[in-house]
């Protein structure tokens, strides 16, 4: 190919803070939209969990939603379109406050929390009924039951999905490019565009991706082999 | 929203075209049929080298497909951007970049869905294969793969969906798909932004949920058919179709 690779260029302080700053908004965004999307998706999962029609309802079409129009669709409609609708107090409150940021957050934790409220209801599904028949006999009530016999199990039963959904939301993070979030694949665009050395500084971006990935990954497996129930 | 609709259905459907290159939902339905048919050629080959029993093939197949699922989708598309045209040796357009991107990044989770539905055969399949005298290789494509492939019909159907809701990231890098020809409509009008993306968000949900929903209806009827077929009852526990979808 004859291209000369020099990682001098793109690896000076400058371009390192700029490295560094990115990836601090990439691991802000991921720990806030994890977070959020795991309230959202756990509270989604109950009230889908209760029967009761209007919530059931309620909570399938969120879920068809969210996983059938696309994460960048959802975060351009979050940047473009929601502001209009919200009220002028909380227009002026965005806009003080790194709109970008907040709005994309917002977005990808909503997107996310409908794949985890599937995980989980998965998850549910597949405790045996007789583990709830055994805790009502021990004298538990509903609540009890599930809040120390079903649950637990499910969760442990859903921690592969929801360590892939984990992952996703990860990687996803990377979309909010599109309304100018400064994450780390926008500090790498504006490196490239100052150094013109694409290839190494993608290089290393890939490769900061792809650690944190298989931390990820790898922090998983340990999840699924400490808790995990194994194969039933 | 009508209004904006029965102004613009041109610009939305077909792009600039033709006095200009394809765009609008049209566009994103090609790029997402092309993304598909070359991946899958290649997330078979992946697959069926994931499961071989050597280990010089099985390994290097893994690590692809770890190395991919562990990257974003945006990264291998700037790769696809920066890369594929220095590798080729002359442009490319940008409808042939998202394609390349879509193929590498789909091929690695295609591959996935491929393998589970392999490993979901009874082992019987190929030990009877094997002995009726077949070698690896037509035992692999003679009775595995069929059986297989369309088995794990529905959940290709589902990656399908993943296509279609990946190639809208083209818009970063201004490919004329749908996703960008809102995007242009918007800032025409600039005023209606709350109608115009609510347009975009109300076609893609209805050209995916269409596609999810006849998913799970071939799901159960593949399910409920091979429930039917004697002396198949004990095999193979039902894969999860949507677990690997890679997804934005």
């Amino acid at each position: 190919m004859g291209y000369e690779f020099d990682f001098s260029a793109v690896l000076t302080d400058q371009y390192i803070d700029w490295l560094l700053a990115g990836l601090r908004v990439t691991l802000l965004l991921t720990a806030g939209a994890w977070a959020l999307s795991f309230v959202v998706g756990t509270a989604l999962a109950v009230l889908r969990a209760t029967g009761f029609r209007p919530a059931v309802w309620f909570v399938s079409t969120f879920v068809e939603i969210h996983q059938n129009i696309p994460l960048l669709v959802q975060i351009l409609f979050w940047y473009f379109a929601m502001p209009e609708i919200l009220p002028e107090s909380w227009r002026e409150w965005l806009n003080r406050n790194n709109s970008e940021f907040i709005l994309a957050m917002i977005a990808i934790a909503l997107c996310h929390a409908a794949y985890i409220s599937e995980a989980l209801r998965s998850g549910l599904r597949a405790v045996p009924v007789t583990q709830y028949e055994a805790g009502r006999s021990f004298g538990f009530n509903y609540i009890q039951t599930m809040a120390y016999i079903v649950v637990p199990q499910a969760l442990r039963l859903s921690i592969p999905p929801l360590v892939n959904h984990s992952l996703l939301l990860f990687k996803n993070t990377s979309i909010a490019i599109a309304i100018g979030v400064h994450e780390l694949t926008y500090q790498t665009r504006q490196i490239d565009s100052d150094t013109f050395r694409t290839f190494e500084i993608f290089l290393v971006a890939t490769v900061l991706y792809l650690v944190l990935s298989f931390i990820i990954m790898a922090v998983g497996n340990l999840a699924e082999r400490r808790l995990g129930m194994g194969v039933r | 929203m009508l209004e904006i609709i029965q102004n613009n259905w041109m610009l939305l459907l077909i792009g600039q075209y033709p006095n200009g290159p394809l765009g609008g939902i049209v566009a994103t339905l090609l790029l997402a049929i092309a993304g598909l048919a070359l991946a899958f050629p290649v997330a078979v080959l992946l697959a069926v080298a994931r499961i071989s029993p050597f280990r010089w093939v099985s390994l290097p197949a893994a690590a692809i497909v770890h190395v991919v699922r562990g990257t974003p989708f945006l990264m291998v598309l700037f790769w696809s951007y920066f890369a594929l045209p220095v590798l080729i040796g002359r442009p490319l357009s940008g409808f042939w970049t998202l394609v390349g991107a879509l193929v590498l990044y789909e091929s690695a989770y295609l591959a996935e869905v491929i393998r589970a539905g392999i490993q979901a055969l009874p082992k019987g399949q190929e030990e009877a294969a094997r002995s009726l005298g077949f070698g690896y290789f037509r035992t692999l494509a003679l009775v595995i793969l069929p059986q297989a492939l369309y088995n794990s019909l529905p959940a290709l159907i589902g990656q399908f969906v993943s296509l279609i809701k990946e190639t809208s990231l083209g818009y970063v890098i201004s490919v004329n798909e749908f996703t960008y020809a809102a995007a242009q409509l918007n800032s025409q009008l600039l005023v209606q932004p709350v109608e115009v993306f609510t347009i975009l968000a109300i076609t893609y949900f209805i050209i995916c949920f269409t596609l999810t929903q006849s998913a799970r209806w071939l799901e159960q009827r593949i399910a409920r058919s091979r429930q039917g077929r004697p002396g198949r009852r004990e095999a193979q526990p039902q894969t999860d179709i949507l677990a690997t979808e890679p997804m934005p």
